[in-house]
């Protein structure tokens, strides 16, 4: 923002003629244009008609009113938040402690960097699929072992109290990779000084990780935060995969019951759905990675 | 096309060596060009290329749901088609079924992609395409003589009409193991009160009494849907005061019996253990071998047990959705989907042509040969082979006596709500009681013709 403030204001003879002129923007302004500021005017206009694909009649704000008195949106709101926070707390705890695993001196450490790296190249849709196999409540591996041991696995993406959690469970397991590639970098950008002057003092690794390794990797604790948050509350592929937000409702997210009106053809509202999810995942993010930016200015 | 053309004339090269023998019809695309080339001269050869083009061949494009029986049966008409039609090629496309495959139908028709021919659900679903904007009016086509009328409505838009059906009529209730009613002594219930003691009796000889297959959610609805018999015998105006908002499942005490039977299954315990993941094929495979009695389902399942368990097809048999008295038991009927041509396509003549052949005897007996009889067909003088499975022979009567039927509700009302599968999955699983489903299915009805448009909601 600054930057910008600050640039003088250049003649409009000189900007044409200058040796960068104008129309240099002029690719970059069309794609823009096409790609993204005309579909965003655009699906403002059609979450205000009742569109069926074939025509559009304008109906004001009814699909706002409609969608806000959907039976699930609440349901889905509040599976929303449940699964960001779960899948982002869990990042951050496991990211931490892979991350300072992985940077300290082990062997065949590269190696296992890219292993726990690899689940975030998967396709997430393949890896739903996967795991749907895996966790089938009677021929599934993940059961049949457990049978093994002696003990009844429940059935974890059709039994209604477990469904949202496994398949949070799933997402961390995909995502776990890149929280730790941040925790690496973060943990590596720590002054090696602090910890040789602790040492000195006395300080054990515990005092030492408490100490040093966690307030100075607070840029990557809030980097993964702000990531798997967003992330996670407009999360839809894994779950649509695993489940299609069932059993019944009960892992319906926003983004699911969005989709579902589309599936239904109710086009315009599930438009209208969707500038909703926009200015809901914005009015949660920016406070918070605004706070988060200031405690990190203040650090 | 450069490519193809030196293939061409390589091919045609090697057959005017003398290697023509060799040459199987199979192996060009052609046939019509290397039979003119047979006769054909050798001086003639460098015209050759000019003559395989393929002008006066016409490929035309199909486009239908990837149920296997389906896609086992147009490749069969097509065939049929294609040796009567020499001139004409059908390519057959495919789409996923379900709300999935409704989406892929409607963006393709919007964004004037449709294939030119494509098969799609009659009633509430074909309004819902908005016919006279998207497809060729059909109504004045010689073929439409062929069409039993009880069809045409189905497919009727502002007077016009503009299908065809494709696929046997269908029926909605219960198919079930005969093996497992012998061993037990049972006999077919009439009731819905003989059909639990059956159930019970099932159970106590630690078998499977009811199949269950929620990993395809649309399997869940069969005891409301297939229950629209019953309703509409106690409530005849049932459709049309549901279509003008003065009827509701919730307060109509016919119509939440349906959601109150489903919940009494799984109440009494009578559901396959792996219900909630088990998807259709488990069911028609559970069925056929008689690892449980009871699948409520669309009789069309019958061709997938023809196709994959031929031997176990004498096995299953049918009976209608029963109802609370066993003096008033009847059908309910689904109607078969339908073909339809999209208005802007290329070779119309040549579309009218293959629908016409659909709508004609050989296109049913095309269909019958691959998967066998299913149900009665709307094309007249589509007669069902005598042999037909038992569950088909069970369907037939119903058809025959005057009031045994009745057209499934989505075949009277534009409105179907969307989520119904998920509701009939939460009431089939123990999660929701019926009154709260019905009730939440009210209001799934009520989004729905606001959507739609229509008056008095």
């Amino acid at each position: 923002m600054k930057s910008i403030e600050a640039t003088p204001r250049i003649p409009f003879k000189r900007w044409m003629t200058s040796s960068y002129p104008v129309w240099f923007y002029l690719p970059a302004g069309v794609i823009f244009f096409v790609f993204f500021l005309f579909p965003t005017i655009a699906s403002l206009f059609f979450s205000l008609t009742r569109w069926t694909l074939f025509d559009a009649v304008f109906i004001g704000l009814d699909n706002y009113s409609q969608f806000f008195k959907e039976p699930f949106l609440f349901q889905g709101l509040r599976n929303s938040l449940i699964y960001g926070v779960v899948t982002s707390g869990m990042k951050v705890v496991l990211g931490m402690m892979l991350g300072v695993f992985l940077t300290s001196q082990i062997v065949a450490r590269d190696y296992l960097r890219s292993v726990v790296f690899f689940p975030v190249l998967v396709s997430t849709v393949g890896v739903g699929i996967t795991f749907t196999a895996l966790m089938h409540p009677t021929q599934g591996f993940i059961n049949e072992t457990l049978e093994l041991l002696g003990v009844k696995g429940p059935a974890w993406l059709t039994d209604p109290r477990f469904a949202l959690l496994s398949v949070a469970l799933v997402d961390v397991w995909k995502g776990v990779g890149l929280a730790t590639v941040i925790y690496i970098a973060g943990i590596n950008a720590i002054p090696i000084e602090y910890y040789e002057a602790s040492e000195i003092d006395g300080a054990s690794s515990f005092q030492q990780f408490w100490n040093i390794t966690l307030p100075l990797a607070r840029p990557a604790t809030f980097t993964v935060i702000i990531l798997s948050l967003i992330g996670g509350l407009r999360s839809f592929d894994l779950i649509w995969s695993m489940t299609r937000g069932g059993p019944g409702f009960t892992t319906d997210v926003i983004a699911s019951v969005i989709y579902k009106q589309y599936q239904a053809g109710f086009y315009g509202l599930s438009t209208a759905g969707n500038v909703v999810l926009i200015v809901l995942v914005a009015a949660i993010i920016v406070p918070l990675s605004a706070f988060l930016n200031k405690r990190e200015v203040e650090l | 096309m450069k490519k193809n053309r030196f293939f061409y004339n390589v091919i045609n090269i090697l057959c005017l060596l003398g290697l023509l023998a060799a040459c199987s019809p199979g192996a060009i695309e052609a046939p019509a060009a290397t039979e003119a080339l047979a006769t054909t001269d050798a001086p003639a050869a460098t015209d050759a290329p000019v003559a395989t083009e393929p002008a006066e061949v016409v490929t035309i494009t199909y486009y239908i749901d990837d149920n296997p029986t389906n896609v086992a049966s147009a490749e069969n008409q097509i065939a049929a088609f294609e040796a009567a039609n020499p001139g004409i090629k059908v390519e057959l496309e495919t789409h996923p079924g379900g709300s999935d495959g409704d989406n892929l139908v409607k963006t393709r028709l919007a964004t004037s992609e449709m294939s030119d021919v494509f098969r799609y659900n009659a009633g509430s679903l074909f309004q819902a395409l908005n016919p006279q904007e998207n497809l060729l009016d059909l109504t004045d086509e010689a073929f439409q003589a062929n069409i039993i009328d009880s069809f045409k409505p189905t497919v009727t838009a502002g007077g016009r009409i503009y299908g065809a059906p494709e696929e046997a009529a269908m029926g909605g209730g219960i198919l079930y193991n005969k093996k497992i009613y012998a061993e037990l002594g049972l006999s077919v219930p009439k009731s819905w009160e003989e059909f639990m003691a059956n159930n019970e009796a099932i159970k106590q000889a630690g078998k499977v009494a009811v199949i269950q297959t929620f990993g395809e959610t649309w399997t869940s609805q069969l005891f409301v849907l297939a229950d629209y018999y019953n309703v509409q015998a106690a409530v005849p105006d049932f459709a049309e005061k549901y279509t003008a908002n003065q009827a509701k499942y919730a307060t109509t005490p016919a119509a939440l019996r349906s959601f109150e039977r489903q919940e009494e299954i799984f109440k009494g315990g009578y559901l396959n253990e792996d219900y909630a993941s088990a998807q259709f094929s488990d069911g028609v495979r559970m069925v056929a071998l008689g690892e449980g009695a009871h699948y409520p389902m669309l009789t069309f399942a019958i061709g997938g047990i023809a196709q994959d368990y031929p031997d176990n097809l004498a096995d299953v048999g049918f009976f209608a959705m029963p109802g609370d008295d066993a003096a008033k038991n009847g059908l309910t009927v689904w109607m078969p989907a339908a073909v339809y041509i999209y208005k802007g396509t290329s070779h119309p003549d040549e579309a009218k042509l293959f629908v016409a052949f659909l709508a004609s005897t050989e296109g049913c007996d095309a269909r019958s040969a691959a998967n066998g009889a299913t149900g009665p067909y709307l094309i007249k003088g589509c007669e069902l082979p005598a042999d037909v499975p038992p569950a088909v022979a069970d369907l037939l009567p119903y058809f025959q006596i005057d009031g045994a039927t009745a057209p499934a509700l989505e075949f009277l009302s534009p409105i179907k709500g969307p989520s119904l599968e998920q509701i009939t999955v939460e009431v089939g699983s123990g999660i929701r009681t019926a009154a709260d489903a019905a009730a939440l299915y009210d209001l799934d009805v009520e989004k729905q013709a606001q959507q739609l448009g229509l008056p008095g909601w």
